[in-house]
């Protein structure tokens, strides 16, 4: 790539994969819980969607720091990981992933909401009394019906992830190959004299890639409509 | 008995507390809307769960509160046909046809090519259901649910939300339906020409309640049960066999009680008929007229009279082995001096009654 330098090709690629990875194991939590307040009705709900969308309200320094608390090394989380599993998150592109599924978390799991509150129930009764089970009914009713909402949501995170930045930085730091993506990276060039042309490059790139990203899913939830009217 | 429904719950301030038995053929639950009718169908299906009691199809039991069994909606075998259709949008008319196939593995006894045959499905196959009329997505509907070979078919109001058009569109293949599947129907309507066109039971609900339940030509033919038809749909129904078209469009039936005419039947010569005949189309004399363009004089004896709260007088006749009713005045009750035994005669219009009141017998 002629258009970017080594280290600013390494922080694209790097977020690509920090967002690439963050998205899809984010992806089965993110329907599961989408599944549970848009049809669930259970004590504790609000709660949970409260939660959920806690990352969107707080400061991100904040999140990162509570990260940081629960899966350093030290934290309760962390330290089961490395023990039990050799998993060590904290100052880790691994960090960086978890970091940015937490902050597109609600992004996701809105979007994926709204296309299962779209969906009649009445359409699943109709399929349970043909006989099929509630797993074969999520797979051939629901599942079909919201698959662009879902699609969408995987979009918006997706692209949420590849610009994370102050949870990101609190959580895993800076490290160069390591843990510096793209906006880390703009933050880097911007504090040393002489690095805003890299900067302005990784901003173009970032603007382009968050752009796509969002007409894709308006394009995604165009269809999600259509294919519920029957169209 | 094919269906034996008993049971009881609270839904807010309503309370259902329904027992029926049925046998095989079509049942249709009648009442007005709010009386019941859909939860019944819905607890049958295993959608509402109910408080109490218990439901036994075909021998097998679907619901017991004591003994705490509820088969699951999936495992009901329940060929539900719902008041929207409600087919899936995002499959063709083919795939919704062949869902309960694919997702039981279960090959069912009709056929896809028996069952678009009977309802007509053949230039659909390929569309989605979008680009469907509502008539045609009914059909749909009622396919798919053939195809999951069901035990029995609950049908919501199917006809509900179709015009009057479409309505006529469809009876017929519910008629075909009533005795070539040989699956027997529970069938929701408040619509009384439905039920004269296709129940063989008749279960009355009412507040949750059930009122009257017996075989569709008693009900119907009673007069008790005309404050709950409504008067102006109050009528008998009689089966009747075609006997002859006439060049001049006129069409003899052959019933129990003598011959009727009516106008230009589309049936051929043998086959049976069911007729309905509406309370206040059918006058009375006490001689036979003469010199009268109504082509139908049936010699008659008064079985009851029924007085209403308003001007008018339910007559229940007999007319050979059937049972007809006529609504008259109660002037007129008085001045002919009716009583029950006093023998009369009824006189109907043929062209009083509507094509849409003749309908397939039920032996056909």
């Amino acid at each position: 790539m002629e258009f970017l330098g080594p280290e600013e090709w390494q922080a694209v690629a790097l977020s690509l994969k920090v967002a690439f990875w963050a998205t899809l194991t984010s992806l089965p939590f993110g329907l599961g819980v989408a599944m549970l307040l848009a049809r669930g009705r259970f004590p504790g709900r609000h709660l949970l969607n409260g939660l959920v969308h806690l990352p969107l309200i707080l400061p991100p320094v904040v999140t990162g720091y509570l990260l940081l608390m629960t899966f350093g090394r030290r934290g309760p989380a962390g330290a089961v990981l490395e023990q039990w599993f050799g998993i060590v998150l904290a100052f880790r592109w691994t960090g960086a992933a978890l970091a940015a599924a937490i902050m597109a978390f609600p992004l996701m799991v809105r979007a994926m909401r709204l296309a299962i509150e779209a969906v009649d129930p009445k359409l699943e009764q109709a399929a349970a009394t043909l006989g099929a089970s509630r797993g074969r009914v999520f797979l051939t009713v629901t599942l079909p019906l919201i698959l662009p909402g879902v699609i969408a949501g995987a979009v918006l995170a997706f692209a949420k992830a590849m610009g994370e930045f102050g949870a990101t930085i609190t959580f895993v730091s800076n490290i160069p190959g390591q843990t510096r993506t793209v906006p880390s990276a703009i933050y880097a060039f911007l504090q040393v004299p002489g690095g805003e042309d890299a900067a302005v490059r990784l901003v173009v790139v970032s603007v382009a890639i968050a752009m796509l990203a969002l007409l894709l899913s308006e394009w995604l939830a165009r269809r999600v409509a259509r294919k519920i009217a029957g169209r | 008995m094919s269906l034996s429904v008993d049971i009881s719950h609270a839904l807010g301030d309503f309370r259902l507390d329904v027992r029926f038995e049925a046998p095989d053929g079509v049942t249709v639950l009648f009442g007005r809307s709010g009386s019941g009718k859909t939860s019944v169908v819905n607890a049958v299906a295993g959608l509402l769960t109910p408080d109490q009691g218990r439901i036994e199809v075909a021998g097998r039991v679907l619901f017991d509160h004591s003994q705490r069994i509820s088969v699951p909606v999936h495992r009901r075998r329940m060929g539900y046909v719902f008041q929207e259709g409600r087919l899936f949008p995002h499959l063709t008319v083919r795939q919704n046809l062949l869902y309960a196939r694919r997702v039981t593995g279960r090959k069912s006894q009709e056929g896809l090519a028996r069952v678009v045959d009977l309802l007509g499905l053949g230039a659909l196959l390929d569309r989605q259901p979008g680009a469907l009329s509502g008539g045609e997505a009914q059909r749909v509907a009622i396919g798919r649910a053939l195809l999951a070979d069901p035990v029995m078919l609950l049908m919501d109001e199917p006809l509900a939300a179709l015009d009057g058009a479409r309505k006529a569109e469809i009876l017929p293949y519910l008629e075909r339906l009533r005795t070539e599947a040989g699956v027997p129907i529970l069938y929701v309507s408040h619509n009384v020409s439905e039920v004269a066109r296709l129940a063989t039971q008749v279960v009355v609900l009412e507040e949750g309640r059930v009122l009257q339940a017996g075989p569709a030509g008693r009900l119907l033919a009673d007069p008790g049960m005309v404050r709950v038809m409504g008067v102006r749909d109050a009528g008998a129904v009689i089966e009747a066999r075609v006997l002859r078209h006439s060049d001049d469009g006129v069409t003899d039936l052959q019933f129990s009680g003598g011959v009727l005419c009516l106008p230009e039947v589309e049936a051929t010569v043998g086959s049976e008929l069911r007729v309905r005949i509406l309370a206040q189309d059918v006058m009375l004399a006490v001689e036979r007229p003469r010199g009268i363009s109504a082509l139908n004089i049936l010699p008659v004896q008064v079985l009851a009279l029924r007085r209403g709260d308003g001007p008018g007088v339910i007559v229940q006749l007999r007319a050979g082995n059937d049972t007809l009713l006529a609504r008259i005045t109660r002037r007129s009750a008085d001045t002919l001096n009716l009583q029950p035994g006093k023998a009369c005669f009824a006189v109907l219009k043929s062209v009083a009654v509507a094509q849409t009141d003749i309908g397939l017998g039920l032996h056909t």
